[in-house]
């Protein structure tokens, strides 16, 4: 009810709504919240307290690997409210981020596993872990108004104001979470924290539609480096209208279909007749090249394991002229690693991070890439072991590492063992960087000199492949980094594929997928 | 707007008392500092060229300023000895803090818990300003412009309250938010004054960024009193 209607009706009327108004929103909070905060605590120390810690300090026994940390309820900071900066959050943005869960951290959706009721009550447990809640009252919301129409006028003007803003000190010019000041980015709590990469929305911690953003930069995120911009538009620096081109902009800077569909085959083209395959990796050629998705993760299965990887997900491209594959990968990394403007960072991961399986050390390494295949292509469903095959079921694999930007071809029967093939490589790279994003293409024939030692890429058939990624500036040397499961790459033959296709997706689904189908579930479940 | 009227009268009344209350004797005195003063660490400013274009000589991030013996940025505040009770409002003029040539001016002040403090950019860039107060809530706020203004205000005391940009990671400010009105951070000589003592014998502390805390007694006499704190290098 707003004041205006109040005065419209009167008092008598504005009691009469008022009165209904407290019904339904029951008695005010910290009245009725003894038993919810009861009844909060037993849904808290069963599914929250692993993570937030037995008193909420967010210090659980699963709390150390992770980052961003699981929060710490006592300050009571919360990062996606409807509330200005500082203000406490109002109950339903509680409730909602524990529903929704926080794409892009370890903190999980609740909408599917608790009631409704539940979750209110942990909700209430929560707010009693924070003595900022005692005896305050309903914090204000912020009025936020509707999204003007968007268009590319629109997303050119938030364009320049997300430039006249200065968003790309934090998050660079593209926006891929590399501006100058990301190395020295840090959380209230010292943690070091990524200003997000704005090209993938999908991680947003609240959120990646237009009225999210715009959301989150009126009221900024608590507890983190990234401000509110309310003050800009009451000072006038710009209007709201701007605030909400820049909305529009950032999402632009993420693919339209939003987290982007993950396919289990990388489909190789021919390349037209006559033409060349592209000669490096910033050959406009690529561009006709459909990319697939695919999804990384941490290595968290062979020791040392990786909690906190830097890429999660990758582009794949891919091409054939009948004698040559080229494969180009492209994902985004804030350093060209080792840089050291990233040594600050280095230093409060190592401070930040415990390791289970052995310390870190504050020196940093290269990037590194690895695309990895079966060593034998057969029709067996079975593929080598994932993670760098075994001694049974050797891998074929690329390594390229960024300094020295060298790469080498070899066999691996397991994480880490990894024997050259003798002779000069049959393999070539090209690798570029370019505004917090790499690019690298691999090329090499479809048949190899020994084909005992590496696999033929057979035209018209589906060969499993496979990525690894470490990005230097992040800890990740060794085994630690991120991780795919595998997918298939097709060299399409020139008539249609569609034939050979279909078998080919059976058995990629009947051999089970893994890691990618929990993310995608994850996924899913975020967007409905 | 009679409410109003009646509101600034009490305000008025509350301001007297105060002004009575430090209509009295004045603490000066200085903090010395022994040995040699260590280099202020460089700060590279060549990412911010707005911001570099005033200074003549290369900026360094002002952590430890001595002249003439005398300690800079050192925040006085009286610990005991006051009257039970001792009540002082909320001055009307805001405290200020500038962001100018990417570094915060002052680098440490105090206020009055409920006094205003007023935050300005004087930078034609981007400034966040991010307040990690413990017992107020915080905030992280934004100024692109130079000539903005926000004010802002913590209800309750509280002893060296981190501000920090996180664009220019270097620049970091501490604010003391108090009860009373008796605290002076002294100058770039190390001079300070603390105005308004009654009469009676207190016990001073001086708190450094670097340096830790230094604590003295002074007795306040119809004539004023001094005091004097020392500290060296480590
Ligand atoms: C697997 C670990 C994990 C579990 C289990 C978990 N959380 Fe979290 N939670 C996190 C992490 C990590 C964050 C911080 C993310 C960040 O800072 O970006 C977080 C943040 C939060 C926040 C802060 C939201 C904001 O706006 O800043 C709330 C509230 C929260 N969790 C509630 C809960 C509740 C309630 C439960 C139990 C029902 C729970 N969490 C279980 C990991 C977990
Ligand atoms: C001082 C550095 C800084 C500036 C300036 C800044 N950001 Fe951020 N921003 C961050 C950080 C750090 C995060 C990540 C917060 C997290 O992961 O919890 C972030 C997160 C975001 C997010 C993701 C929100 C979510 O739900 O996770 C968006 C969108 C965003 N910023 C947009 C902007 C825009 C647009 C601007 C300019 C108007 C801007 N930022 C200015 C540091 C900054």
């Amino acid at each position: 009810m707003n004041r205006a209607t109040a005065g419209r009706y009167g008092g008598k009327a504005a009691g009469v709504i008022f009165g209904a108004a407290l019904l339904l929103t029951g008695f005010p909070a910290d009245r009725l919240s003894a038993q919810d905060v009861q009844r909060g605590k037993v849904v808290y120390d069963k599914w929250c307290m692993g993570c937030h810690g037995e008193t909420g300090l967010g210090d659980g026994p699963a709390a150390k690997f992770m980052l961003p940390p699981p929060r710490d309820f006592t300050g009571a900071k919360y990062q996606i409210r409807t509330t200005a900066s500082g203000e406490l959050p109002a109950d339903a943005d509680i409730e909602r981020v524990v529903a929704e869960g926080m794409p892009g951290t370890a903190m999980p959706e609740w909408k599917s596993k608790l009631s409704g009721a539940e979750q209110k009550d942990v909700v209430a447990y929560v707010k009693s872990l924070s003595t900022f809640f005692e005896g305050a009252q309903p914090p204000a919301v912020v009025a936020f108004g509707k999204a003007p129409g968007g268009g590319a006028d629109a997303i050119a003007d938030g364009g320049k104001t997300f430039e006249k803003l200065e968003c790309f000190k934090c998050h660079g010019m593209s926006g891929r979470g590399n501006g100058k000041s990301s190395p020295t980015l840090k959380d209230d709590w010292d943690f070091p924290i990524r200003a997000a990469n704005l090209s993938q929305n999908w991680n947003f911690n609240g959120g990646g539609a237009v009225e999210d953003i715009y959301r989150r930069m009126r009221t900024g995120l608590d507890g983190t480096p990234m401000p509110s911009f309310s003050d800009a538009l009451d000072a006038k620096v710009i209007t709201d209208e701007q605030l909400w081109h820049v909305a529009q902009y950032v999402r632009s800077l993420s693919p339209e279909e939003s987290p982007p569909a993950v396919r289990e085959v990388i489909r190789a083209a021919p390349v037209a007749q006559g033409a060349a395959l592209p000669a490096g990796p910033d050959d406009s050629t690529w561009s006709r090249a459909e990319p697939s998705f695919i999804p990384m993760v941490g290595q968290i299965i062979a020791k040392p394991r990786w909690f906190a990887p830097s890429v999660t997900g990758i582009w794949v491209q891919s091409m054939h002229d009948g004698n040559k594959l080229a494969v180009r990968v492209s994902w985004d990394d804030g350093s060209k690693s080792p840089d050291p403007a990233w040594d600050e960072w280095m230093a409060r991961l190592v401070k930040s991070v415990t390791d289970a399986d052995g310390a870190l050390t504050p020196a940093q390494g290269p990037d590194r890439f690895w695309v990895q295949f079966p060593k034998r292509v057969t029709d067996e469903a079975e593929r080598p072991y994932f993670l760098g095959g075994n001694t049974r079921r050797p891998v074929y694999l690329w390594r390229w590492a960024s300094t020295p930007d060298a790469s080498e071809e070899g066999t691996g029967t397991g994480l880490g063992r990894f024997a050259a093939l003798s002779g000069a490589s049959e393999m070539t790279h090209a690798a570029s960087f370019t505004d917090g994003r790499w690019h690298v293409q691999f090329t090499r024939a479809l048949v190899p000199a020994d084909t005992t030692a590496s696999p033929t890429f057979g035209v018209g058939r589906a060969i499993p492949i496979a990525f690894f990624a470490g990005d230097g500036s992040n800890g990740e040397t060794g085994a630690r980094g991120a991780v795919s499961a595998w997918y298939a790459i097709y060299l399409d033959v020139p008539t249609p594929p569609t034939v050979y296709v279909m078998p080919l997706v059976a058995v990629l689904l009947t051999a089970g997928l893994g890691l990618v189908v929990v993310w995608r579930a994850q996924q899913q479940n975020r967007k409905s | 707007m009679k409410r109003l009227a009646r509101y600034t009268l009490t305000l008025a009344f509350a301001v007297t008392g105060a002004t009575q209350l430090l209509a009295q004797g004045a603490v000066t005195g200085t903090v010395k500092f022994t040995g040699a003063a260590p280099a202020n660490p460089k700060i590279d400013m060549a990412e911010e060229p707005i911001c570099k274009a005033k200074y003549t000589t290369a900026p360094t991030d002002p952590v430890v300023v001595v002249n003439k013996g005398g300690l800079g940025n050192v925040f006085i505040s009286v610990t005991s000895g006051l009257p039970a009770g001792a009540k002082a409002a909320a001055p009307s003029t805001p405290g200020t803090i500038d962001q100018q040539g990417c570094l915060y001016h002052p680098r440490v002040f105090g206020v009055m818990a409920g006094q205003s403090i007023e935050i300005k950019n004087s930078d034609a860039v981007l400034h966040n300003i991010k307040a990690m107060p413990k017992k107020n809530r915080g905030f992280n706020i934004s100024q692109p412009t130079a000539g903005m203004k926000t004010m802002k205000t913590f209800p309750v005391a509280e002893a060296a309250v981190p501000f920090e940009c996180n664009v220019h990671g270097w620049m970091k400010a501490k604010v003391f938010v108090m009860d009373t009105p008796y605290f002076a951070v002294s100058d770039e000589n190390g001079a300070f004054s603390l105005k308004g003592l009654p009469a009676g014998t207190y016990t001073l502390e001086a708190w450094h960024e670097k340096y830790g805390t230094k604590t003295a007694t002074v007795t306040v006499t119809a004539t004023g009193g001094t005091a004097t704190f020392t500290f060296a290098a480590s």
